[in-house]
């Protein structure tokens, strides 16, 4: 083990020397740039034996990752916002086509108008589209996080975004615990494709035009192999911990035993919701919260465990689904909870565009619940929070 | 020089059976082209007729390994497919030669695939890209591309009652890849089967990007009869409408048909010729618009003695 001080992007690029990748197409966007150029640094000095592909376009990355992973390399890459929402086409024929394809998401804002900071609507806005959702909440989550995507991708047979947020855990200079190259190396093993596009010998024929006599069931296949991946990013949390000595579940709870009031989020503001529920222990109020790590597949009975005996939730969305009762993690965590639990759920909307949220901030979250539960009565079910 | 005796012994890479209309350019030229190379070929395909009518599942007409991901970006796909086999080759996995080939319409490639398209070129990924062009996005029922001849009456340039169809000459694609400076660049046409297996043998053993821009009549959106395919394509030729040549190392040379228009060993035919035997240039020969035909002719006159300029004419 090595303790290093690395801000997200470098840990990014460091996981990704130690893994060695067979093919990596990457494509600069703020704030993920560091973590490719780190990388085209280890090309250039020969510490990995990746065939760098500088792609023209997001658009492209993605594409020439589809194109590598159908080849049968082990291949990855990273993105933000724009970057992300320019491979949305993509997304979706890499998680159909099965491409075990693992891509850093540094959470950033949509535009418009434009804004380089953190937000989650980028990958918010690729829920969908087949690809198994990790957020981490620092640096080290996030170095861990890639190393165990690796591993859940191949067994999945489905791409993994690991995510984290923008400036907030990409541009911060924190201690990362690194494992040993040999470590990682025998940790993710050697990728074996089951139908490799270069075998020449046997051809195959990948991306064929699937019309309503079989389209369905390819369907019903994504959709049975993102359930099966639930246990796998257990399994692999479980083997991590081994050799990490960290252990990685669905989410991780916070004071939320004999809590009547948790607040849920995910990614940096996790850490804030911590502290502000310690302080609000202090002045008596039974707090707790609940990160959540996997938002896809959503681990809905994780979720009902954790909160069944809470009486109100306060769900955290760092992005908006305009038009929606509420943001995505609110829907779902509701729907989670239906016949399950009598609590009230409600939700704030927050830290858009990088909009700075403090222990002030949740402490007031936690009030409204306080008064929610003593009251049962809800003033809002939805609303912004640090908003002018 | 290609004899047809020793073509039609070779394997076929594209099975019959696919669902192209009959009279359809795309596979001639497919089979045209495979057949220029005895190494393994992976081929990567964008979205338009050939992929669709070729791969309907469980079948597939493909007896080499072939990808389809989307339509703008048959030079991406492949592009990670060929940086995926440099190492593989690089870590000993794999030792064998292969070559790697994108196929896309007009559409695919002059208009929404450009970008993927100059980009792989660009950063030097060894394949050869083909683009067949038929004019028009066909598969989504005869719209105007950017490779469309001013005057075609299509789906989204319909020939109206005030406007003649079309009316932008297409851009010269095959000049905008030749400006990339790539190793290898060339028009062909499927009538003259031998130049264009020729040029694909070239292209296959050249290392590095390779272009090939080929003229792809379509019986559907062209409005001609499905036996006429082929004369159509050497019409074109024939025409200096679609003039054969090459440019290797950013040398310029003419080439077959052509090269004998420019030597004066063969007329060069009017370009009415080739108009007259399509649907889709019909309304050109009614009284209101027949005044499109010489401006057609003198573009036509006015590119052909720029490329043979170029060409040492
Ligand atoms: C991003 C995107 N836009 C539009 C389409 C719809 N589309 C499919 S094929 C096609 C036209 C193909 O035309 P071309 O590339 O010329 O090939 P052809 O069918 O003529 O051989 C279009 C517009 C698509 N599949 N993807
Ligand atoms: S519409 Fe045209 S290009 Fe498409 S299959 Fe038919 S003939 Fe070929
Ligand atoms: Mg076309």
């Amino acid at each position: 083990m090595k303790i290093l001080g690395m801000n997200g992007d470098n840990a990014v690029a460091y996981a990704m020397k130690q893994i060695n990748p067979d093919v990596v197409a990457g494509y600069p966007i703020t704030p993920q740039t560091i973590a490719i150029e780190k990388f085209s640094e280890y090309v250039a000095d020969g510490e990995v034996d990746t065939e760098f592909v500088a792609v023209e376009s997001e658009h492209s990355a993605m594409s020439a990752c589809i194109g590598a992973s159908a080849s049968g390399g082990r291949v990855m890459t990273s993105t933000a916002s724009a970057g992300l929402a320019f491979m949305w086409e993509m997304l979706y024929v890499a998680a159909s086509t099965r491409l075990p394809i693992v891509m850093n998401v540094m959470n950033r804002a949509l535009s418009a108008p434009i804004n380089i900071h953190c937000d989650h609507s980028d990958s918010m806005g690729a829920r969908d589209s087949g690809w198994i959702q990790i957020y981490g909440e620092n640096v080290q989550e996030g170095y861990d996080n890639i190393i165990q995507a690796v591993k859940i991708a191949e067994s999945a047979g489905l791409p993994v975004m690991p995510c984290f947020d923008g400036f907030i855990v990409s541009h911060a200079v924190e201690r990362v615990e690194a494992l040993d190259d040999e470590k990682v190396k025998n940790f993710i093993g050697i990728y074996k494709s089951e139908h490799p596009l270069l075998d020449v010998e046997n051809p195959v024929t990948y991306g064929p035009f699937d019309m309503y006599d079989y389209y369905m069931e390819h369907k019903k296949q994504e959709h049975e192999a993102m359930k099966a991946a639930l246990k796998i990013v257990k399994d692999v949390g479980k083997e991590y911990e081994k050799i990490s000595g960290r252990s990685y579940d669905t989410l991780s709870e916070h004071r939320l035993d004999d809590a009547e009031l948790a607040v849920i989020a995910l990614g940096s503001t996790a850490g804030t919701a911590r502290e502000a529920v310690d302080e609000m222990r202090k002045k008596g109020i039974n707090a707790g919260s609940l990160k959540l790590r996997l938002f896809r597949p959503f681990p809905y009975e994780d979720i009902r465990n954790a909160l069944k005996n809470v009486k109100a939730i306060a769900v955290m969305d760092r992005c908006d689904s305009f038009g929606a009762f509420g943001g995505p993690m609110f829907s779902e965590i509701r729907s989670a909870l239906y016949k399950t639990s009598d609590a009230e759920v409600v939700n704030y909307i927050y830290g858009l565009g990088g909009r700075d949220v403090t222990t002030n901030h949740i402490k007031k979250v936690i009030s409204d619940l306080n008064n929610i539960s003593t009251t049962g009565k809800v003033k809002e079910y939805v609303q912004y929070l640090g908003v002018r | 020089m290609v004899s047809l005796k020793e073509l039609s012994k070779k394997e076929e890479k594209l099975a019959s059976g696919h669902r192209l209309c009959a009279g359809c350019a795309e596979p001639i030229i497919v089979r045209q082209i495979l057949s220029a190379t005895d190494e393994p070929v992976i081929a990567s395909n964008a979205t338009g007729c050939l992929e669709v009518a070729t791969t309907i599942y469980p079948y597939t007409s493909w007896k080499i390994p072939w990808i389809h991901s989307a339509f703008e970006n048959a030079a991406s796909t492949i592009a990670g497919v060929e940086a995926c086999y440099q190492v593989l080759k690089r870590k000993g996995k794999i030792n064998r030669e292969i070559k790697f080939v994108a196929f896309a319409g007009d559409g695919g490639t002059y208009d929404i695939g450009i970008q993927a398209l100059s980009g792989a070129a660009e950063r030097g990924h060894d394949f050869l890209y083909v683009c067949f062009n038929n004019e028009a996005y066909m598969n989504t029922g005869i719209q105007r591309s950017s490779a469309t001849p001013m005057g075609a009456s299509t789906t989204t340039s319909p020939a109206g009652s005030v406007i003649p169809g079309k009316k932008e000459f297409p851009k010269d694609l095959t000049e905008i890849m030749a400006a990339h400076k790539i190793p290898y660049v060339a028009q062909g046409s499927p009538g003259f089967y031998n130049d264009l297996i020729a040029k694909a043998g070239k292209a296959f053993s050249i290392k590095g990007p390779k272009f090939m821009n080929v003229i792809a009549p379509c019986p559907r959106g062209w409005r001609h009869p499905t036996d006429k395919t082929i004369e159509i394509s050497k019409k074109a030729v024939e025409t200096c409408f679609w003039p054969l040549y090459e440019v290797e190392n950013n040398e310029y040379r003419l080439t077959g048909i052509s090269k004998l228009i420019a030597e004066g060993k063969k007329e060069k035919l009017p370009i009415v010729e080739y108009l007259k035997m399509q649907g889709r240039f019909k309304h050109l020969f009614t009284e209101k618009y027949k005044h499109i035909i010489p401006e057609i002719q003198s573009r036509i006159d006015s590119d052909w003695g720029i490329l043979k300029k170029k060409c040492g004419y």
